[in-house]
């Protein structure tokens, strides 16, 4: 079934015009609408594209631009009894040869029993968090087995032998033994392939895939994408794939469907969406995306020098910082092994100053910030405003934490649900004391102004508000005790590209205004380098790589430091980047028996205070 | 969820509603409440005013309460709901007994809530050894035989309706106390929580102005399910000989002594039975109408 399409793509860049089949997938004026609390709403309006064989078509756009019920129309899961299908047609065509008698099947009005034998068989869908679309109780194996036999007449070895070429397919070692691990004993990325081999096990037409990488680490997400093309060369699948992010984009997509608010901006070809792009809306879009190697968040360093130097002293000094987890295990519950999360993190932040801390999940990054924070328990000293911490009683603690506040990267889950906004703002100072009932709703209303919201806000509750908006709450809640130091924990990662851009732009803004330095920990490359004055980059719990953002971005010196920015999609199809090195082992675990600690790694300095770590 | 679809449309334009602008208010102008609060308003209205509601003594067993072969009446012009095994009218044992019903269901169960609330919150928050001793604790009692327990109390103790109430309330905190332990242990992990902790938050503040609203809806729904489950306990303590003493009616014990007759004479059982329910259900239904009404993103839904 993939003759023609094996052959395209050879260069970086090949134009969709070589896929010639004719359309697998064809749909028409699709509307799907949702029964909500003030009658049917439509979610996407008069949709209509057509999906070739062997092409990979994105549909990007923010969140609620439909992009998602899209993909669930398609397979005909949709949130029952809510959301239906209004009008229009989902043409799936049968694997025809010429244009002549092209029969097909649509999949608006198909009854469920029917449609249970497309599902997998002919269209297959993979979602964004691969834990929760794996059973945790059963093994992949059975999982795998399991799905093949719902689709096919072959016998249990047949499907078990079916499924250990699928694993071998999405490059998985050692296929055999994995049958019989469990969805737990995996990293995001291997459960991820995991969902993919399951996908394509059946060598669908169309494999549907919503955001499949965007719980991923930037270096997992580079793998995962870069199977994906392979598998399509070889299988010839068709692929849609849905995705907020404009680099995956770039880096994947023959052509683009972009959508807002459930209409359909414009398509195109990934070229011309990218070079030319005709609406507004694109242009907005691809101009929010961060880009890497731009630097155009910092022009002012030079100011920022004689701010420094002013101002001398660091608002946070921490050395040798330790924060290791006791596992306990056998028969009598006793500590065998820890997870050593942090292993001697020594860093310092001026004051007015930026210091990213990136890595990727499980490096310790959020862990370090935490412990600065006061939420979790550690070795080492933590000096604040020229106090160490470890020296101090309670409520000298509770006075030194004053300086520090924290953003977490789920706005919504970081504000109680049942609180008003303005409560929620006006809270630290009530903890503090500071202020009388009167100027605490003065010192809110003003805060809700500086961060843009308005003041008539406060009555409502976090459930009114966007994610932007709550965000905003947030840093107005972080600002309220004015600290010297904010914790920002990924905390733009959650937000459209869009919105994460404007909430840049006010963190700098604040920055300028009330001189607080920021720890900003990030997964995201584009962003720290947009935000950030110098970078730490952590790996396995210890800083390799720490310097100054031009240091780190224009010298990188540790391999992982590379991999790092190396990973990161460029949005640009015209710039795709040769094939990203593959690892093919797993990254180690930070989790030790008892006994045996992690060498310790040094840090070398290779020039102006560039430290890199040396093995 | 105000608005998924457009989710970073602005909010404004939304009237602020004002807040506790009277729960009362909300409470009566939904139905289902409306009618949970009158059964509750009629059994409370029924105790109080028993000896002026009906013209018999609740203890006195009438000559003309039983047929020529001694069996009970059947519910009849005289005795509305019918009379018992020794000719007392069942109506007015019901009227009286609500009086017992009502201290055990809402005074004992109350009490069960609040320790099995404080136990559980104070568990499920610190966790560390004073968690793992409260909940061993509880798990302690709940293996414990409630019965023997209650009976070993009320031996030392001497019986009476108040000794009752707090017995009970001494068995029947422990369910409470694990189910809300689980969810404040889950809660407590929620992120909302570690940023009370940032901004210096005191763990009494934390438990009470940001844990416990959101254990509301599993402590109204574990206090109505006690209603019943306490009312028959007091029953079974009464049949016992260490409850409430005979003959001092409550719904539990009319229902205890008559059970065994239920073929014969159905309406001794039903009646009390039927008494207990609807006092659970009303108390459910206003319990659904206040976590709804107490809860801010259900706000606007009927």
């Amino acid at each position: 079934m993939s003759k023609g399409a094996g052959s395209k793509r050879t260069g970086a860049f090949a134009p969709a015009v070589s896929v010639t089949a004719g359309p697998v997938l064809d749909i028409s004026g699709l509307t799907v609408s949702v029964r909500g609390e003030d009658g049917e709403r439509p979610v996407v309006s008069d949709l209509s594209f057509s999906l070739a064989r062997g092409e990979t078509l994105c549909i990007a756009g923010e969140s609620g631009s439909g992009k998602s019920m899209t993909a669930l129309a398609i397979m005909q899961l949709l949130p029952q009894p809510a959301a239906r299908i209004e009008s229009g047609t989902i043409r799936l065509h049968d694997r025809g040869r010429g244009d002549m008698d092209r029969r097909y099947i649509d999949l608006a009005v198909l009854d469920e029993r029917r449609m249970r034998r497309i599902r997998g068989d002919r269209i297959a869908m993979i979602f964004q968090e691969p834990m929760t679309s794996l059973n945790p109780v059963l093994s992949i194996g059975r999982q795998l087995v399991e799905s093949i036999e719902a689709h096919t007449d072959l016998a249990r070895a047949e499907a078990r032998r079916r499924a250990v070429e699928a694993l071998k397919a999405v490059r998985i070692s050692e296929a055999e033994s994995r049958l019989k691990q469990f969805p737990h004993e995996l990293s995001g990325g291997m459960r991820q392939r995991v969902m993919i081999a399951m996908a394509l096990a059946l060598k669908p037409d169309v494999l549907i895939a919503d955001e499949p990488t965007t719980a991923l680490d930037v270096t997992v997400q580079g793998e995962v994408l870069e199977l994906l093309r392979d598998l399509q060369r070889e299988h010839g699948t068709s692929i849609i794939l849905i995705t907020h992010d404009m680099g995956v984009v770039a880096e994947m997509a023959d052509r683009v469907v972009i959508m807002r608010h459930g209409r359909m901006v414009e398509q195109g070809t990934a070229a011309e969406i990218f070079s030319r792009p005709q609406a507004d809306y694109t242009r907005e879009l691809l101009a929010a995306v961060p880009r890497i190697g731009t630097g155009v968040g910092r022009q002012k360093s030079a100011e920022q020098k004689s701010v420094e130097a002013e101002m001398p002293g660091s608002v946070a000094v921490v050395n040798d910082l330790h924060v290791r987890f006791d596992l306990r295990g056998g028969f009598f519950g006793q500590v065998n092994r820890r997870v050593h999360a942090v292993e001697g993190v020594s860093f310092s932040i001026a004051p007015h100053e930026t210091l990213a801390l990136v890595g990727e999940s499980g490096c310790g990054k959020s862990t370090t910030a935490k412990a600065l924070a006061g939420l979790v328990p550690y070795h080492g000293d933590i000096v604040i405003g020229g106090r160490n911490l470890a020296g101090l009683g309670r409520d000298q603690r509770k006075a030194v934490r004053r300086d520090v506040q924290m953003i977490f990267q789920d706005p919504y889950a970081s504000l109680d649900p049942r609180m008003r906004v303005g409560d929620l703002v006006a809270e630290p100072l009530l903890i503090h004391g500071i202020a009388s009932k009167e100027e605490r709703s003065q010192l809110v209303a003003a805060l809700f102004e500086r961060v843009g919201l308005s003041a008539d806000q406060m009555e409502l509750y976090p459930h009114e508000f966007s994610g932007g908006q709550r965000q905003r709450i947030c840093i107005a809640r972080a600002l309220a005790l004015r600290p010297k130091l904010i914790i920002a924990d990924e905390s733009v990662s959650a937000l459209d590209v869009s919105v994460q851009a404007r909430v840049l732009d006010l963190l700098k803004e604040l920055q300028r205004e009330f001189a607080i330095a920021y720890l900003f920990i990030s997964h995201d490359m584009a962003v720290v380098e947009n935000i950030s004055d110098r970078v730490a980059v952590m790996y396995l719990g210890q800083i390799v790589e720490m310097g100054t953002r031009y240091q780190v971005f224009s010298n990188p010196r540790h391999p992982y430091t590379k991999r790092l920015i190396e990973a990161v999609p460029v949005p640009d199809p015209a710039r795709r980047r040769p094939r990203f090195a593959r690892l093919d082992q797993e990254i180690p675990s930070p989790t030790r028996k008892i006994g045996e600690d992690p060498p310790k790694l040094a840090l070398r300095d290779v020039g102006n205070g560039h430290l890199v770590a040396v093995s | 969820m105000t608005n998924p679809i457009a989710p970073d449309l602005p909010a404004t334009g939304r009237m602020p509603v004002k807040p506790r602008a009277g729960v009362w208010r909300r409470l009566v102008k939904r139905p289902l409440a409306l009618i949970g609060l009158v059964i509750v308003a009629v059994v409370v209205a029924g105790a109080i005013l028993a000896p002026w509601l009906t013209g018999y003594d609740p203890n006195e067993q009438m000559f003309d309460g039983l047929t020529l072969e001694g069996a009970p009446l059947p519910p009849n012009a005289s005795f509305w709901l019918g009379t018992d095994l020794l000719g007392r009218d069942l109506l007015t044992r019901i009227l009286f007994g609500a009086r017992t019903s009502l201290i055990i269901g809402i005074v004992a169960n109350g009490v069960a809530l609040l320790i099995g609330t404080l136990v559980g919150v104070t568990a499920g928050y610190f966790r560390g050894w004073i968690g793992g001793a409260l909940m061993r604790f509880t798990d302690l009692m709940m293996a414990f035989p409630a019965l023997l327990l209650a009976i070993c109390l009320a031996a030392v103790l001497q019986p009476s309706l108040w000794i009752v109430a707090m017995v009970i309330a001494l068995v029947n905190w422990v369910q409470t106390a694990r189910v809300i332990y689980t969810e404040t242990s889950s809660l407590a992990e929620r992120e909302f929580i570690d940023a009370e902790r940032t901004i210096g938050a005191s763990a009494p503040r934390i438990l009470f102005r940001h844990i416990l609203p959101h254990l509301l809806p599993t402590i109204i729904v574990w206090g109505t399910l006690g209603i019943s489950t306490t009312v028959l306990l007091e029953a079974t303590l009464s049949y016992l000989g260490i409850g409430v003493q005979p003959p001092t009616a409550s719904w539990g014990n009319i229902i205890f002594e008559n059970q065994t007759y239920f073929q014969a004479a159905p309406w001794l059982v039903f009646f009390p039975g039927a008494a207990i329910l609807a006092l659970a259900l009303a108390f459910n239904l206003i319990g659904d109408a206040l976590r709804d009404i107490l809860d801010p993103t259900q706000r606007g839904r009927a």
